[in-house]
């Protein structure tokens, strides 16, 4: 706990603060997106915007794995929980996932079916251990920084010879999101939206290493800082954004130098290389069809797969048409430029995915900002 | 000659909970005789009739009924029992009142271990004559396994409120001052270590405790500047917070380096996810008092035990918003929004 404090300390904000203001060159402005949810979080959590010139701004990206799991994949996870045999294990944060018609896990499990929270893969695995008769399903979402997990849970599956565990894999991918991202039309032809830079993954780039966004800052010719979740690696990786624009650079650093490393986690990259394969395209919730963005187990392990156990079949189903999430993910809008954002659309009722999970744009800014709103209204 | 019936003790050690101890038979009343008129002994249980009588004093008395179904029933710190007793205390209290009596009642699941029951029991009594608040009536029912989850508790209490007080959630002004009464999440922490799929090791205990000494103690030192007091059980601080801002219609405006969280808790919250303004307290208070007379309602709660750590966290303010506002510990500005969702369920 004292290492997490250390990143949280309030005068070494206000430290930074004052160097991020001056480095801020008074006529330019600084649009940086955070790619992932946990950023996200910290950054409304500890109300970073805050401590920021007017004229840097932070835009929230797509990097939430319960937001962007689109609706058809829910309502696929929910059929399957309401078969008798099957009982589905889910991470806490799907359960109140809204799918069409206003289902949820969590309703479907107050109707009867049998679905359980579990805070790791391997207690899903003790489950289909310890009751044979159940066919146990994992529920699998996430970027890089889940999959490893995953992939261990299928291989001692294997190992152990279970007949009854499977996963309905749903693991997507970092780098085809940020790509799709930099060439929506937004950004590269209406030139409604500008990224100067992005402030990279943490726990993802602990799997996957610093390498795979050096195409980005080159080809796309963008700034980008991979920075840990607390507060103050926020802060300083937003300082050296900064000054890669001023000086006209466009690479990738490495501000979370403590956990990631250049070539990433290489036993873990094999790990999931062994297992799982690219699908050709995967739905994000938001940003649409992803070509090369998901994961899919691979046909030498098509007994532990779900989706071929089950034949379940994704049925692509559309988000309210009044929801500006698509656009709010790809940094064209804020959440308050959305009409549903806090009038029928709230944590308790979300409507889109930004409002889904507390990582989600919309979410963090209904729980922990919205107060700047009328500041806003006021001036 | 009718030989004299020979009636065998109860099987503490080894036996059940039957649904013969809930049919109103001899079964029922050995359990209740051996268990609870064994724990929670006083003279007007004793006296063995469905209700009991007392003599009332004058003025305004309050009255309160809680349910208690936390899981598991034991964790470090306490118990389902002495939760019921300090819970239901405490809900009289916080109207500045005198507790003097509860009731309580029992749903038993079938099968539930005899000796459990009585370590229930058992801690019900400690936790009655410590605070010197005796349960003098109850009831107890069996319902079939599969039910219940071993047992449920409710309680119910009445007290007495010195005259002159007059304690509502209403009542919270602009420039009123917040006092917190010490570390916030214990509870909630103390009970998620032992959940199953989740236990983890730690030292940290439930808070649980009976307020009403402490709170006598605030009433004789602020007295008529004390607007609002309440325990900030399930959502934690951050729900308690919201409730008296929708109620007072007013805003608060808190400093998040002013709210004591225990280094063990927080760290645990880390671990899990969570934020302990959200975790449940079941020996805490937060009291909203006049700003004149803050000072020394806080000397007065830091004089005692359960106020020890006791700290102004921060105060009222004009907000048609009602929003609770809280500067973190970074330098920024948050909202404490209420809870969504359940952050854990059964908690108390």
């Amino acid at each position: 706990m004292k290492h997490a404090e250390e990143y949280r300390d309030g005068r070494l904000a206000r430290a930074l603060a004052a160097r991020i203001a001056r480095a801020a060159a008074p006529a330019a402005r600084y649009h940086f997106m955070e790619f992932c949810g946990g950023h996200t979080h910290a950054i409304a959590r500890y109300g970073i915007e805050d401590l920021l010139p007017g004229n840097v701004r932070l835009i929230h990206g797509p990097g939430c794995p319960v937001c962007v799991l689109p609706v058809g994949r829910i309502d696929a996870a929910i059929r399957l929980a309401e078969r008798a045999e099957v009982t589905l294990c889910s991470y806490g944060d799907l359960m109140r996932v809204p799918g069409s018609r206003g289902t949820s896990l969590l309703r479907a499990k107050a109707a009867g079916a049998d679905i359980r929270m579990v805070y790791s893969t391997l207690d899903a695995l003790r489950i289909a251990e310890a009751e044979p008769k159940r066919e146990v399903v994992f529920f699998a979402i996430g970027f890089e920084t889940t999959t490893p997990p995953t992939a261990l849970a299928i291989r001692l599956a294997a190992d152990k010879k279970l007949k009854n565990f499977t996963v309905f894999c749903n693991h997507v991918l970092t780098p085809s999101a940020i790509q799709n991202i930099l060439e929506s039309p937004d950004l590269r032809e209406l030139g409604c939206v500008r990224i100067d830079g992005f402030i990279g993954p943490a726990h993802v780039s602990t799997v996957i290493g610093a390498e795979p966004y050096a195409f980005f800052a080159k080809e796309f010719e963008k700034a980008v800082v991979i920075a840990g979740f607390e507060p103050l690696d926020v802060m300083q990786s937003i300082l050296m954004l900064i000054n890669q624009v001023n000086e006209g650079r466009h690479e990738v650093e490495n501000q979370y130098g403590r956990a990631v490393r250049r070539q990433g986690n290489e036993r873990a990259k094999a790990d999931v290389a062994e297992i799982f394969e690219l699908r050709k395209s995967f739905e994000w919730r938001g940003l649409g069809v992803v070509p090369y963005s998901g994961l899919r187990l691979k046909s030498s392990y098509a007994a532990f797969d779900t989706e071929r156990r089950f034949g379940i079949e994704s049925v692509s189903t559309s988000d309210n048409v009044a929801c500006e999430c698509g656009a709010i993910l790809r940094g064209a809008k804020r959440p308050t430029d959305c009409k549903l954002f806090g009038t029928v659309c709230t944590p308790e009722t979300p409507m889109g995915s930004c409002m889904v999970s507390a990582e989600g744009a919309c979410a963090a800014h209904w729980a922990y900002g919205r107060f700047r709103d009328r500041a806003r209204e006021v001036s | 000659m009718i030989p004299k019936t020979y009636r065998r003790k109860l099987d503490i050690r080894n036996g059940r909970v039957e649904l013969s101890h809930g049919a109103g038979g001899r079964a029922m009343t050995h359990l209740i005789a051996d268990i609870f008129y064994e724990a929670l002994d006083n003279p007007w249980l004793r006296r063995g009739n469905d209700q009991a009588a007392f003599d009332v004093a004058g003025g305004r008395m309050v009255m309160t009924t809680d349910a208690y179904v936390v899981s598991p029933l034991f964790f470090p710190g306490g118990d389902i029992g002495a939760l019921a007793v300090h819970g239901t205390i405490n809900d009289v209290a916080m109207a500045g009142a005198q507790p003097l009596y509860l009731s309580a009642s029992f749903i038993l699941e079938e099968g539930l271990a005899l000796a459990d029951l009585k370590r229930i029991a058992d801690s019900m009594g400690a936790a009655a004559r410590t605070a010197g608040v005796p349960i003098i009536t109850g009831d107890t029912k069996v319902v079939e396994r599969g039910k219940a989850d071993g047992v449920f508790i409710s309680t119910t209490g009445i007290g007495v409120v010195p005259v002159g007080l007059d304690l509502s959630a209403d009542k919270a002004r602009p420039g009123d001052r917040v006092i917190l009464s010490g570390t916030i999440g214990d509870h909630g922490v103390a009970v998620m270590s032992r959940r199953q799929n989740l236990s983890f090791e730690t030292e940290i205990l439930s808070d649980t405790a009976a307020l009403h000494d402490l709170v006598a103690g605030m009433v004789e030192a602020g007295c008529r500047s004390l607007r609002v007091m309440r325990d900030p059980t399930r959502g934690g601080l951050a729900a308690t917070l919201n409730e008296l801002a929708q109620q007072s219609g007013i805003g608060f405006r808190v400093s998040e380096e002013a709210v004591p969280v225990k280094r063990e808790v927080a760290a645990a919250c880390e671990l899990l996810g969570l934020d302990p303004l959200y975790v449940a307290n079941e020996g805490k208070l937060v009291a909203v008092v006049a700003p004149d007379a803050a000072e020394a309602v806080l000397a007065a709660m830091r004089a005692h035990p359960l106020g020890r750590e006791a700290a102004i966290i921060g105060e009222a303010a004009a907000d048609e918003h009602r929003f609770v506002q809280m500067t973190t510990a970074f330098g920024g500005g948050r909202v404490v929004d209420w809870l969504s969702g359940e952050q854990l369920p059964r908690i108390c």
